[in-house]
């Protein structure tokens, strides 16, 4: 299956999507915030990125600008995690470079099915 | 997919209390003129994550809070809003309002549905909105959601040319909207340059799209909603002539034009939207929580401890190799191989006990906050300073010490600090000092309060305590034991009950609660100059450095720390006190002789002149006594096993321990027996 990476800084959040996406038979690996992210994104080779926009030392929008300068990601689907409130957001998510959102709260199956939409 | 959203909960209760500490120690440094916009930033991640982990892990009532308490937050991260004193105070009720919240889930209780209105209502108040219109702003937008019946939709999707390179690919869409209903698409390639002018990186095609489905346009929208700004759409109800037409239009173009087409169940479609509709989730009473408490490690912890355990192995197997065909000129090599032995259980040992162990910080960090509220409600200057508390002791002592701690602090500033003017009335600067301090010393955790206040007033101390009977009028008393006094049951002396300290716990439960984590605590105190509270705590509870000692045929253990020295007493030293006891004089001080043999009635075969045993010099409590045993046998540590589980409890005993032979020898406890001995030479006296 698929290789996914998930970026939060909330240690809740990140077992979750990680319980719910390694059950649907993906592998999974975790990073706290955008600058242990972009590490594990180099060492790594994922097919989906999911990150939190709100996080310490670099955030969801930088990470994902970071993550389109490199070769090996230019294509690969990043899904931004934001609150509907956060409108500006996800065009601002969308404008560096993010595939989509995923908006919080979300249920598990709701996160599948929007990995699924980019994964197939 | 049916997965459990309850097993997550514990970890967001941890999680989020933590973010609560941290939130309210930015708060009030920003009270204190801070003005560093990480520290906002940081405030609002807090709120944000709280937010985001209630709504997803079921918690409304906590989600709906922090979002108003977000809103806010944002404006003044953003700069649109200044932040003032009102905004503070205001944040720092969010935290005790929201930490309430939390605690109430996570012990399982329902959420009080009044619980922070007021909070809502100010903050709405700043915001300039009421919260009836935001409600129905959301009703409306549910409303607007319309159902439509139709046959199906007509979709014109022109990708822009650079839409590709966020990562978002057309035929995912395509597959999605195939689960939606039957779908038809014809492409459009008359943009597609030749290859050489081919740029992989955009999109030149333009597709139209037929679905037949009753599907909301919405469900569509959805589809599209990540690139909407990145191509242009256009989605129009299909009408039964359209749909003919475009078939038949289809059915000529299938030639030349590449076509996708795909059928899904129905009954999965049904399935789909249900889950949309079914937003929210999870407002179910969780029955689980509260749990188990779990405990957070660092990696290098785990590392050193599986690094330790590589080390065990290696000596196993050397050891094992040693066994084989083993004869006496090995003897040496197998004496080295079990002192590694020896080293590495020792050092696994320390490691396992370092897991346990959690930086102090986590009882010290509550008291910022608190000093606050106190001081504004006193209306005292006190500033308190926090050092050592990166100190790390027992999770348990660290769990268990937090209320002691919190009345010892509340002393300093209830009656230690005095108000400004008496304060400068007597030549000290108004802002009063509380310093917490905690470092290590020996094998103990010291941990001191001590404030520039009042200090304590022996004469007034001295009188309650005989108007109430403890001690009486003739009594002639050091000042350290007039201060000791404090810790008798039901002493209090603050002159009116206030609400602050001096109700609920005296000062003998604190003593009571550090004694039972096998600690003490000792007063110093100077009239005018203000007091130090003195409280010594051993870094573990499971395993002591003990001295092992014999009296008879009996072996009794003395923990090491509380040994001062061992000395051989010459008959000139001692002195009979009026037949009760026994004292000898130590570098001009008299301490008490405890007769172990007498204490603890041993039968036969102990040495009865104090010239051929040993005095072993103990202290505890801060009071001292002198040991006499017959033999000073080896030091090893102890692991401690308790006897009352099975045992009621015996004077001057703390526990027991197994040694490695098998043969069981009893722990003393040494402040017991210290104040024992030293009651008993007062009454002598």
């Amino acid at each position: 299956m698929s290789n996914v990476l998930i970026v939060d800084d909330s240690a809740s959040m990140r077992q979750m999507v990680t319980f719910t996406l390694k059950s649907a038979g993906h592998g999974v690996e975790e990073a706290v915030d955008g600058v242990d992210a972009l590490k594990k994104a180099k060492m790594g080779n994922f097919d989906l990125i999911v990150s939190d926009v709100n996080m310490p030392n670099m955030d969801g929008i930088t990470f994902v600008k970071e993550m389109r300068g490199l070769e090996a990601y230019k294509f690969t689907p990043i899904l931004l995690l934001t609150t509907e409130s956060a409108a500006d957001k996800k065009q601002e998510g969308k404008a560096a470079g993010a595939t989509g959102w995923i908006v919080k709260p979300f249920s598990p199956d709701q996160l599948l099915s929007t990995a699924k939409k980019v994964l197939g | 997919m049916g997965i459990n959203l309850e097993q997550f909960h514990q970890v967001f209760f941890e999680e989020a209390l933590e973010g609560l500490d941290s939130m309210e120690s930015s708060m009030l440094a920003m009270e204190e003129g801070c003005d560093d916009s990480e520290e906002i930033n940081a405030v609002f991640r807090v709120i944000h994550s709280i937010k985001g982990g209630a709504g997803t892990f079921g918690f409304a009532h906590i989600a709906d809070f922090t979002h108003v308490v977000e809103t806010l937050l944002d404006q003044v991260r953003s700069g649109e809003r200044e932040i003032t004193k009102e905004i503070i105070a205001l944040l720092l009720k969010t935290v005790d309002c929201v930490r309430e919240m939390v605690e109430t889930s996570q012990s399982g209780g329902d959420a009080d549905p009044d619980l922070g209105k007021d909070i809502i209502e100010r903050l709405n108040q700043i915001l300039n909105k009421s919260t009836s219109s935001e409600a129905k702003e959301s009703l409306k937008q549910e409303s607007a959601e319309a159902e439509f019946a139709g046959i199906g939709w007509q979709i014109s999707f022109v990708p822009h040319k650079q839409m590709l390179q966020t990562g978002n690919d057309p035929v995912r869409m395509f597959q999605a909207l195939s689960e939606l209903g039957e779908i038809s698409t014809s492409v459009d390639i008359t943009e597609l340059p030749n290859l050489h002018s081919l740029q992989p990186e955009e999109s030149y095609l333009k597709w139209k799209i037929t679905i037949k489905s009753g599907c909301r346009e919405e469900s569509i929208r959805e589809i599209f909603e990540w690139v909407e700004d990145e191509c242009d759409l256009e989605i129009k109800p299909l009408n039964n002539e359209e749909q003919q037409e475009q078939s038949e239009i289809q059915e000529a173009e299938n030639k030349e034009l590449v076509r996708v087409e795909r059928r899904n169940d129905p009954e999965n479609d049904r399935r789909k939207d249900d889950d949309r509709r079914k937003t929210n989730y999870g407002r179910r009473k969780s029955d689980s929580a509260g749990g188990t408490s779990s405990i957070r490690v660092g990696t290098d912890k785990i590392d050193e401890l599986i690094n330790m355990v590589g080390e065990l192995v290696i000596t196993q197997s050397m050891l094992g190799v040693l066994g084989d065909g083993f004869d006496m000129s090995k003897l040496e090599d197998l004496q080295d191989g079990l002192t590694e032995l020896e080293r590495h259980t020792r050092q696994l040992q320390e490691s396992i006990m370092r897991i346990r162990m959690v930086p102090i910080n986590f009882v010290f960090s509550r008291f910022p906050r608190m000093v606050h509220d106190l001081s504004e409600k006193l209306g005292k200057k006190i500033d308190l300073r926090i050092s050592g508390e990166t100190t790390e002791l027992d999770k348990t002592v660290v769990e268990q010490i937090g209320d002691p701690l919190t009345h010892l602090v509340r002393n300093s500033v209830d009656h230690g600090i005095e108000m400004p003017e008496e304060r400068s009335a007597s030549g000290k600067p108004e802002m009063g000092e509380v310093h917490l301090n905690a470092y290590h010393k020996g094998g103990s955790i010291i941990i001191e309060i001590s404030d520039d206040g009042a200090g304590l007033n022996c004469e007034k101390i001295r009188n309650k305590a005989i108007s109430a009977g403890i001690i009486s009028e003739n009594d002639e008393l050091s000042e350290e034991r007039i201060h000791e006094l404090i810790f008798h049951p039901g002493f209090s002396t603050a002159d009116v009950v206030s609400d602050i300290s001096g109700r609920g716990v005296g000062m003998d439960v604190v003593r009571k609660n550090i004694v039972r984590l096998g600690g003490n605590i000792e007063i110093k105190s100077k009239q005018g100059h203000g007091s130090i509270f003195r409280i010594s705590l051993p870094l573990t509870l499971a395993i002591l450095d003990g001295q092992i000692i014999s009296v008879g045929k009996e072996k009794y253990i003395v923990p090491i720390a509380s040994i001062i020295e061992s000395i051989q007493v010459k008959p000139d030293m001692v002195n009979k006190v009026s037949g009760k006891g026994e004292v000898f004089e130590l570098r001009g001080e008299y301490l008490p002789i405890v007769r172990m043999h007498e204490f603890f009635e041993v039968e036969e075969g102990y040495i009865d002149e104090l010239e051929k045993g040993i005095l072993v010099v103990v202290e505890g409590d801060g009071r001292k006594c002198g040991l006499f045993v017959d033999l000073l046998l080896g030091q090893q540590q102890i692991v401690i096993k308790s006897l009352e589980t099975n045992f009621v409890r015996i004077q001057g005993l703390s526990g027991a321990t197994i040694f490695g032979d098998g043969s069981v020898a009893l722990i003393l406890d040494i402040p017991g027996m210290v104040r024992q001995a030293t009651e008993r030479h007062i009454e002598a006296v």
